[in-house]
């Protein structure tokens, strides 16, 4: 078992069993963070870079203890900091890079399609931190593992993604993981924030979670992102809340062991309220341990190339 | 790879005898089983460990803690094999800190997989005395390590693999020598 490509760009590209893999190799890599030395040998003399062009704490500190906690050595370049800041062009940045001997790449773009054109363009492995609104696929696969570790299996679940789809990376990584899983994929949110023809994902679109609750297994809550307020695409983030927002009353006819998630960084009192958010259904702070054992999986699995880093 | 069986190394009722003969060394040589801790490694010497703990506990009417150890992490050849190998179980739910550890693996051979255990234990705590015991000890070191505990010496060659086969895992005991074609 291996994955087909030096890269990982989204879960779109991958198969069921890729992702079963990683799935799989994630387990005994979360063992390792009981151990008192939490760091293992396996990218010794690798190096990782992290390129990010937007802003991010947890995602880019996730990759960074991943990768460290497998012996690589570790490089921040955020684009304000750096020669992106004095005009230097994707490609050029990637190719100094390369010239580095970096061996992995990790991007945050704001443009969907930045991995793609750095994949095609240097042979260090790229894994995706999160495109656009196109793929965040690490932050499905640890989406996938959580749900995967408290369920016992994928294939079968129903889970309902709720809130802002149309802006959302992470919807889209778990709707392609998901659904290649076999689970019953559901979004929920305001026709505002609906993407058109989102149902050739694969997916069954309601406007109203009540309709469906008593029915889920999962809960994977997104984040409004406030910034997107100007664009008045809903009327209040008062009026969001008192629609979709997630509380104690709306979860009364869910299933006891539904499984709440969210990938932050959370805002309570609109998405999600502060009781659900701290209630024994809610694995919002094990998906960020597990956020660091995927990541380890994937950079530990894409380091399998042959001695050229490509692998066809 | 094709192989072709040549012989029967050892049966069931000699790898059962064995194994109590190995329990009773390692009793002796650890002057009892205070202290005394035992670590398989995946997948087969898992098994080999816990069926020797439990030798040790019907001589000794008390049991001793076993671990399991994946050394996949620890290899030295990531670089040279094709793909990653499959990350397995690492589970020592105790503290192995001035333990007598005993490695038990299934067979011997170049020394490397007992290299990459040795650095992996040492990651877990500073052990009193770590010793190995193997089923079968089929020379061709590459590396300098050596055995405590021996069930069989076999002396092969490179053309030739070892196969053991457990209950737990191949449904019948056996060692089998085999020959590439």
């Amino acid at each position: 078992m291996r994955l087909k490509h030096k890269d990982l760009l989204g879960l779109e590209y991958l198969d069921g069993e890729e992702i079963n893999l990683i799935l799989e190799t994630a387990r005994p890599f979360k063992e390792l963070f009981t151990r008192s030395v939490k760091k293992v040998p396996p990218l010794r003399g690798k190096t990782v870079v992290l390129l990010f062009y937007e802003p991010s704490t947890r995602t880019r500190t996730s990759f960074e203890l991943a990768a460290k906690r497998l012996s690589a050595d570790v490089l921040n370049i955020s684009a304000v900091t750096s020669s992106v800041a004095k005009g230097e062009s994707l490609i050029d940045t990637a190719k100094t890079l390369e010239a580095m001997k970096a061996d992995f790449v990790v991007i945050r773009h704001s443009m969907a399609g930045a991995p793609q054109i750095l994949a095609r363009t240097i042979s260090a492995s790229i894994i995706n931190a999160g495109d656009g609104t196109h793929e965040h696929p690490t932050q499905g696969l640890l989406d996938m593992f959580t749900i995967w570790e408290k369920k016992g299996k994928l294939s079968g679940l129903k889970v309902a993604i709720i809130g802002d789809i149309l802006h959302s990376r992470v919807a889209r990584s778990n709707i392609w993981g998901l659904n290649k899983m076999g689970a019953k994929v559901y979004v929920v949110g305001p026709a505002t924030l609906m993407p058109p023809k989102i149902e050739d994902m694969g997916v069954k679109v309601y406007y109203d979670l009540d309709e469906i609750i008593d029915e889920l297994d999962v809960i994977n809550i997104l984040r409004i992102q406030i910034e997107r307020q100007k664009e008045n695409l809903f009327p209040s983030l008062r009026e969001y809340n008192e629609i979709f927002g997630i509380t104690d009353e709306r979860l009364k006819r869910a299933k006891t062991d539904l499984l709440v998630m969210h990938p932050g960084p959370m805002n309570r009192g609109i998405e999600i309220s502060s009781s659900v958010a701290d209630s024994s259904r809610s694995v919002i702070t094990e998906q960020v341990t597990n956020g660091i054992a995927v990541r380890m999986a994937v950079l530990y699995l894409l380091a399998g190339g042959d001695s050229q880093g490509v692998r066809k | 790879m094709a192989s072709r069986k040549k012989k029967v190394i050892m049966d069931g009722k000699e790898i059962s005898w064995t194994i109590k003969r190995m329990a009773h060394e390692i009793v002796e040589k650890s002057y009892g089983i205070k202290d005394l801790v035992i670590v398989g490694i995946q997948t087969r010497g898992v098994h080999l460990a816990k069926r020797i703990a439990r030798e040790i506990e019907s001589i000794e009417k008390k049991g001793v803690p076993v671990g399991a150890l994946d050394i996949t992490l620890y290899r030295d050849d990531v670089d040279s094999i094709a793909h990653q190998p499959l990350v397995k179980e690492t589970r020592i739910p105790f503290d192995i800190t001035n333990k007598k550890v005993v490695l038990v693996d299934d067979v011997l051979f170049a020394g490397r997989t007992v290299r990459a255990a040795l650095d992996e234990l040492i990651d877990f705590g500073r052990p009193k005395v770590i010793k190995l015991a193997v089923l079968i000890d089929r020379g061709l070191r590459e590396l300098p390590i050596q055995p405590d505990f021996v069930g069989k010496i076999y002396p092969t060659s490179r053309k030739e693999l070892v196969c053991v086969n457990l209950k737990e895992v191949d449904g019948e005991d056996s060692v089998v020598l085999r020959e590439e074609r």
